[in-house]
């Protein structure tokens, strides 16, 4: 399977979403740059971590206008997969891709962790090789990713299945000790209404190898290879 | 056309959390400024744009806001000002 790893100036963990790709997962990984207007055959998006475009105005809104996004929705419009991680999952709220928005942190403070997340649904082709409840310990290392929506939104979301890691507690369960950053019910994680586009706070590519803390991310881009049985 | 200045400001949606509204609210209380009941704390962006008159000056500048200026998930904006630059 072929992934792209999209770089924005200010990107810094492109390299490490490309390593988990390529050394750890064994599959073809292709660097894209922003102002590429191709995205090269590749299978799945990524839109890494950073801080592209220094997140001036706000995380991800200028982001969303680099060439390569207007590829990047037209791939998510038909189908394809796209995987926003931190600074990603920011870009793509922006870009419409996802609902809501990710506001600076309640305590105001970056957060730099190993946190808990639940896996709330394996019903999603990110997270079909989780154990349902299973918790994972993910890195997580941000200063805006309080998420935020309507009341309307969060519903809908909720109803859908479509949120899919919550932050928990050391027992699993979810507690406003245990949310880093103030997130509204929690979610560290959501997929689109159509199921083709995640996009999380946590770092899974940063967790991808026992060595550095937790190998508990592989699995979510190993979902992705079942789901075409790669 | 002429050349109009158009101030913006964009705030947080009243009923979000807004954490730096909040710890300047503390900080002013602590200051003495005991009447402080809210604060909150957005952008004030000052625009030179040519238009043909004031009113589509201000009307491209909404547009500005809608598109990229502001998030419409999370803060409202206005238009504070509009003068000839």
């Amino acid at each position: 399977m072929k992934f792209g790893v999209i770089t924005f100036p200010g990107s810094n963990s492109d390299e490490d979403a490309f390593l988990a790709i390529t050394d750890v997962l064994g599959q073809e990984g292709v660097k894209l740059w922003h102002k590429d207007h191709d995205l090269r055959g590749v299978d799945v998006v990524i839109l890494p971590g950073g801080f592209s475009y220094g997140d001036y105005l706000r995380a991800g809104a200028i982001a969303r206008f680099s060439p390569i996004m207007r590829e990047v929705v037209a791939h998510a419009d038909r189908g394809g997969p796209v995987v926003g991680i931190c600074n990603g999952f920011q870009i793509a709220c922006e870009a419409g891709l996802l609902p809501g928005a990710l506001l600076r942190n309640a305590s105001l403070q970056f957060v730099s962790e190993l946190c808990r997340v639940r896996v709330e649904t394996t019903e999603t082709r990110f997270s079909n090789q989780y154990a349902p409840g299973q918790i994972l310990r993910l890195p997580i290392a941000h200063g805006d990713g309080r998420y935020t929506a309507d009341d309307a939104t969060l519903d809908r979301l909720e109803q859908n299945g479509q949120v899919v890691f919550r932050y928990v507690n050391a027992k699993g369960e979810t507690d406003p000790s245990a949310d880093p950053n103030g997130s509204m019910r929690g979610i560290a994680g959501i997929v689109n209404e159509r199921g083709n586009v995640l996009g999380l706070m946590p770092h899974p590519e940063r967790a991808a190898e026992a060595i550095v803390g937790s190998a508990d991310g592989v699995a979510l881009f190993e979902s992705l290879l079942a789901q075409v049985g790669v | 056309m002429s050349r109009y200045r158009v101030a913006v400001h964009i705030v947080p949606r009243r009923g979000l959390l807004d954490p730096q509204g909040k710890a300047v609210a503390d900080a002013l209380h602590s200051l003495g400024f005991n009447g402080v009941r809210d604060v909150r704390v957005g952008r004030h962006l000052v625009i030179d744009a040519d238009a043909p008159e004031p009113q589509s000056a201000e009307r491209v500048v909404r547009d500005m806001c809608a598109k990229l200026l502001a998030n419409p998930v999370t803060e409202d904006f206005e238009i504070a000002n509009v003068e000839q630059a």
